[in-house]
């Protein structure tokens, strides 16, 4: 293939069970106009360095596996194209913030743990079973909630999170927008099992309103917004806690 | 998870932005600038007399209100701004931006007083 253009990427590798550290490795390889920098990683695993670690599966920013940080900035590498990055070196390196487990590969167990801590799933308020047939709701009322309903869990938001990278215990940007999302569902009446995580100071007040999440989400979620959106009901919510048994703080 | 108690600062800082959003620039406009030009002019818009009475009046306790919770809007976003920067904004910080607001609202109410 004759005048084929090639690019070097500079990976960042690590094996716990045999490094010290992370450190970069230089590969080069052909691209063309339409190669994402996915293709570019499985590139050099089927031909370079099959022991090159990344996860990916759906290849079209549906799946939110292949998330990494491209050239310093947390992306999908099935949606980063190397054309933009040309004529590089561009760095590829595991997501920031997040424990790595191999190579590119970082560890979701805190964030998975914070999903299922917040109760991120529909919680009906009254007993339904399929026989009862569809749980309807009008388009207005789908419109509340339906871009945070977009988040595919791809983590690019606690990359960008500076408060994620200070302190872990924060609830992080998915999550508390996913929060939103239930809770602004007409369908759902689990407000309560979430309100303790909104209300902690590692919920919604962790925000600082510094809106990188929102920049990176491929998916168009602004978590940003939902945490800010959600801050005027924590208020209400903490007023009203003088006034409630429970203080306000629901199940913990 | 304990329940965080930012909600009352946030308030006050919402409060202050508000005020800030709405007053500050008529604030500015009419005693920075149309007062000193008129007075350049030999026109008195707003004399130390009528200033003064109005001061003295409920005017004066909402010049404090105004003043104070514009002091907390500032304080509480040099507090997180600290944050945002890396730089350790712990106890001591917040300490010293909120007791700077809460000084200057008692200085404010204290002129407001010596009137």
């Amino acid at each position: 293939m004759a005048g084929e253009r090639t690019i070097t990427l500079e990976v960042q590798r690590f094996h716990p069970e045999a490094d010290e550290a992370p450190y970069l490795q230089p590969y080069t390889i052909p691209f063309s106009e339409g190669t994402s920098v996915l293709e570019g990683l499985q590139h050099i695993k089927d031909r370079l360095d099959g022991s090159l670690t990344f996860r990916w599966s759906c290849r079209m920013a549906v799946c939110g596996s292949c998330g990494c940080m491209i050239d310093g900035e947390p992306a999908l590498a099935c949606r980063a194209f190397l054309r933009d990055y040309a004529p590089g070196p561009v760095r590829v390196a595991p997501l920031d913030h997040l424990p790595i487990r191999r190579d590119l590969v970082v560890d979701q167990s805190d964030f998975l743990a914070k999903l299922e801590r917040a109760r991120t799933y529909l919680i009906p308020a009254d007993e339904r079973t399929p026989a009862d047939g569809a749980y309807r709701q009008t388009p207005e009322e789908m419109a509340d909630y339906y871009d945070y309903a977009q988040c595919i869990n791809c983590l690019l938001c606690y990359a960008a999170c500076p408060q994620y990278g200070w302190d872990q215990a924060f609830t992080g940007p998915a999550v508390l927008a996913l929060v939103q999302r239930y809770d602004l569902d007409s369908r759902d009446a689990g407000k309560d099992a979430r309100r303790a995580v909104v209300n902690a100071d590692t919920g919604v007040w962790g925000c600082t309103l510094v809106g990188y999440c929102s920049e990176v989400c491929p998916k168009g979620v602004d978590p940003a917004r939902a945490i800010n959106q959600r801050k005027p009901a924590s208020v209400a919510d903490y007023l009203l806690g003088w006034l409630r048994p429970s203080g306000g703080e629901g199940t913990p | 998870m304990r329940r965080s108690h930012e909600p009352l600062l946030w308030l006050l800082f919402g409060a202050g932005g508000l005020l800030a959003a709405w007053l500050g620039p008529a604030l500015i406009l009419f005693t920075g600038i149309l007062v000193p030009i008129a007075a350049e002019r030999g026109v008195t818009l707003l004399g130390y007399e009528a200033a003064r009475g109005l001061l003295q009046g409920p005017a004066g306790l909402a010049a404090v209100a105004v003043v104070t919770l514009l002091l907390f809007h500032a304080a509480h976003r040099i507090h997180h701004t600290l944050h945002d920067l890396g730089l350790p904004a712990g106890r001591r910080t917040r300490l010293g931006c909120y007791g700077a607001a809460v000084a200057g609202g008692a200085l404010a109410a204290a002129a407001v007083l010596a009137l």
